[in-house]
């Protein structure tokens, strides 16, 4: 069912339907990016709601967002940040013949996303605290605006859905560095370790977008 | 035409065992499980329009209650949209026949395709189990506020809906890579069969909306399970935006449903007439354009939900012109017959039912997209007419040719044609007989998704559920002629009907392989004379 | 004939669906390695920005605020998707795909935009 290719890639062998290791590359290249359109259309739609109701309410979520502490939105933006610098790299370092140096910026960049996570937990935790809650379990009192609650679910909807993301990027890291470890990576095929970069990259994408629209417009 | 040596073993009997097939990777192997199954919910649904019918055979109730109606209504919609309409012709005849149809050995990620089917399988089922618990009744839509307020079962079938979007994301995905990197040498995007060309455009679609259907049926489970007050009023919330991002995706799909049946009609009238198609780039560039029109005319569902006057003209516009690139189909397909030497197998059989009855349901659309008409019509059973008469009149009409047609290479048997026939003449009557009094009753004013009605509809709604039992009764024989055929049928050709396409150069049915050797193409993909 | 003008047009047509074709199959190629130096000196940029994006929120812009931050943030993600996600040296078909979902994010929101923005409130007279 698979053809050995010695000229790519020591050992790995393309599937049969493919002509060559290069063929193979480019059809997955397309496949990961068909899929990160569709992340792009799912989160791109909750974008959108949140944009709707933030002009219908404006001063409620101003309210909102002045209950997020953006010191600590900065300090995720720089984390996720670098994570996208140490995949790049992890990535260039199998490209270039370098791949005994992949396997610490991958390890480097589940770090970067497990304080992330961490970071996530802190605030959900204080906001929790304070009766900070989506929707029907909202209680916190001295709301000035009588429908906070909505901006919120709004918050931990997009948040979350984005942690559960970052969660999935971790897993799928942890996955490409236990490979990359067992030296199934060269300079000739580096492909899923590619993929689950393209996918960490789109996950720095959305909080490049998030952390301004929850923490600083509001 | 390549020659290739008999060896007998062909893509069913070279590898035996359950596992072998539930294991396999082979795309036509994964088409034929997707057929068992889609086939079986095809069944399901079926059973729940025969009750649903009987039930309105007479006004009050007859067989159920308002409840029960209700719920029966809803799995009707539900089962056939997401279970066999959606999936069917792409995730059956489409993985069977696309990398056949381009000189493919299988699908780009064939791992994927198989993850699709046991995805498809584990929504189906976590759907189907609701049946089995609290049931759903909100209408296959789960419009808000009530599919927010109603019987628990709802998230059981949103998240299951939602599973199968990701089945569909990953089938459109696949084609989409396949199409665009697999094709033989030769086989330039010129030259693919326009089966190809509609799989092609179905997938775009099912890459690009599927994902807002799977954030808004998010959001829905949010709204029920944390009342996050997006889609309720009551909270602030509105719940027409529900129904902007439902339909952001529930009109594209429509056009998921109808694109590749559009693209077997092209297959078998142009086998059956003998006669190369007409207009080939028409047929492709407007394959293209119903798919990138169709996301610019959704709010045509709301025009009377509070949308703006406003976006609703615009919306109106939008609608009527999305029947511009459907009628150059009808017209080229029409053109192909002219002067065809026509062949009145089953399958064309299906294909010029289709084209009487899609110009039918077409039609209404674009009545429907008027929004003066629209005003008196929208949740009427002229609505319900429309729909059934494109996507059964339509989609099933569709499925029903291509299944005749494919089924000897599918299966290397023949099926009998006159019983193909009766099956033909009873469905295609008993459809008629069915829908066409619901535009009456429609235009009479009487409301759909009603568990009763007034007396002034009964007798139109008796001959309604009589058609309806025809129909079964079509499909009955159909289903029949179809397992007699594997079962005990003569062995078919290579190429019993003469097509052009690639899957007719291979032996009935093809080795596990495609092809001993890589087709080379030098020509179009209809070359009669 | 018509049937030999039919032929011209399937020529001319060919010709466009056979460069559609073309793009898909696009031989560039997509093993071009960016040099780590680019990578840090992108890293370095896209802080910057971040740093910029607080600085400007916190000289309170009004209506200004959220475009001024809408613009930063893009810059950041057209970086980000053109270095890091290596699209800048990527085929074209790719960078279509990526980019036709953007597109129908914003159809999706525009329409939206449209109804909610132009409905005429009407006091109930029940």
């Amino acid at each position: 069912m698979s053809t050995d290719n010695k000229a790519m890639g020591r050992k790995h062998h393309f599937a049969h339907h493919f002509r060559s290791a290069e063929h193979e590359y480019e059809s997955a290249k397309q496949g990961i990016w068909l899929f990160m359109a569709t992340e792009i259309l799912m989160f791109g739609a909750i974008f959108a709601a949140y944009a709707i109701f933030h002009s219908l309410y404006p001063s409620m979520f101003a309210e909102g967002a002045s209950h997020l502490d953006w010191r600590m939105g900065f300090i995720n933006t720089c984390v996720l940040l670098v994570s996208s610098w140490t995949m790049a790299m992890a990535i260039q370092s199998l490209q270039s013949g370098k791949g005994k140096n992949a396997a610490p910026y991958l390890i480097v960049t589940l770090l970067c996303g497990a304080g992330f996570m961490v970071i996530k937990y802190l605030e959900y935790t204080h906001k929790f605290h304070l009766g900070l809650y989506p929707g029907k379990w909202f209680t916190y009192e001295g709301a000035q605006h009588s429908n906070l609650a909505l901006y919120f679910s709004f918050y931990f909807v997009m948040s979350g859905l984005h942690g559960i993301h970052v969660l999935l990027g971790m897993g799928l890291i942890t996955w490409v560095l236990i490979r990359t470890m067992r030296g199934e990576f060269d300079e000739h095929y580096y492909t899923p370790v590619e993929g689950v970069g393209i996918f960490w990259h789109i996950i720095d994408l959305i909080w490049i977008y998030l952390f301004p629209i929850l923490y600083l417009i509001g | 035409m390549a020659a290739h040596v008999q060896t007998g073993k062909n893509y069913i009997n070279e590898f035996a065992g359950l596992k072998s097939w539930l294991c396999s990777l082979d795309h036509k192997r994964i088409g034929v499980m997707y057929a068992i199954a889609v086939g079986i919910f095809f069944l399901v649904g079926g059973i729940f329009a025969l009750l649903l019918r009987t039930e309105l055979f007479s006004a009050g109730p007859t067989i159920m209650g308002a409840n029960t109606y209700n719920q029966v209504m809803t799995y009707h919609g539900a089962v056939m949209v997401f279970m066999v309409i959606i999936p069917g012709i792409p995730a059956v005849l489409g993985n069977f026949f696309l990398p056949l149809h381009i000189g493919a050995k299988d699908v780009a990620f064939p791992r994927l395709n198989l993850l699709s089917w046991y995805v498809f399988m584990a929504g189906s089922i976590l759907a189907i189990s609701t049946l089995f618990t609290s049931k759903i009744d909100t209408g296959w839509t789960f419009y808000t506020p009530y599919s927010i307020r109603t019987s628990t079962a709802t998230v059981t079938m949103v998240v299951a809906a939602f599973i199968m979007g990701i089945s569909s994301i990953l089938t459109g995905l696949n084609f989409i890579a396949t199409t665009h990197t697999l094709r033989a040498p030769g086989m330039t995007m010129g030259r693919i069969p326009l089966f190809v060309w509609a799989l092609y455009s179905t997938s775009i679609l099912q890459v690009l909306a599927t994902p807002v259907l799977g954030i808004t049926l998010l959001l829905l489970v949010a709204e029920r399970t944390l009342g996050i007050g997006i889609f309720d009023a009551a909270l602030g919330g509105d719940p027409v935006l529900f129904q902007h991002f439902f339909w952001f995706y529930s009109h594209p799909a429509v056009y998921i449903m109808i694109l590749p049946a559009m693209g077997i009609i092209s297959e078998v009238i142009t086998t059956f007439s003998r006669k190369t198609i007409f207009g080939y780039t028409a047929i492709a560039y407007s394959s293209l354009g119903i798919a990138a029109v169709s996301f610019f005319v959704w709010g045509h569902h709301m025009y009377v939900s509070g949308q703006s006057e406003i976006a609703n003209v615009i919306f109106s516009a939008l609608t009527i012109l999305v029947g511009v690139p459907t009628a150059i189909k009808m017209f080229n397909w029409t053109a192909t017959l002219y002067r065809g030497s026509i062949q009145f197998t089953t399958p064309m059989l299906y294909a010029l039912g289709f084209l009487f009855l899609f110009a039918i349901g077409g039609v209404t659309g674009i009545m429907l997209a008027l929004i003066g008409l629209d005003v008196h019509f929208h949740d009427t059973y002229f609505v319900v007419a429309h729909f059934h008469y494109v996507m059964v009149g339509g989609v099933l009409m569709a499925l029903m040719s291509g299944m005749f047609y494919w089924l000897p290479k599918m299966s290397g048997k023949m099926y009998q044609e006159s019983w193909a026939r009766i099956s033909f003449v009873f469905t295609f009557i008993g459809f008629n007989v069915t829908f066409f009094p619901q535009f009456i009753l429609g235009s009479m004013g009487m409301p759909r998704r009603y568990f009763d009605y007034l007396p002034m509809y009964e007798s139109l709604n008796r001959i309604s559920t009589i058609g309806s039992y025809m129909i079964g009764f079509g499909f009955v024989v159909g289903l029949i002629t179809v397992i007699r055929a594997i079962y005990s049928g003569p062995p078919a050709p290579a190429n019993p009907w003469g097509g052009k396409t690639l899957e007719w150069t291979v032996a009935s049915p093809p080795p596990h392989h495609n092809f001993d050797v890589e087709p080379v193409i030098t020509a179009g993909p209809y070359e009669y004379r | 004939m018509a049937y030999h003008r039919f032929n011209l047009d399937l020529f001319i047509s060919n010709s466009l669906l056979n460069w559609l074709g073309g793009t898909m199959a696009s031989h560039q190629s997509t093993h071009h390695v960016i040099p780590a130096k680019v990578f840090v000196i992108i890293l370095g940029i896209l802080l910057v920005l971040t740093v910029l994006t607080v600085v400007f929120h916190s000289m309170q812009l009004g209506s200004l605020a959220a475009p001024v931050a809408f613009i930063i943030a893009t810059t950041k993600a057209v970086l980000v998707m053109a270095y890091f996600m290596h699209l800048k040296y990527d085929t074209t078909i790719n960078k279509m795909i990526f980019g036709t979902a953007f597109f129908f994010v914003a159809l999706l929101f525009i329409l939206c935009v449209i109804d909610i923005a132009t409905r005429i409130p009407v006091q109930s007279t029940l």
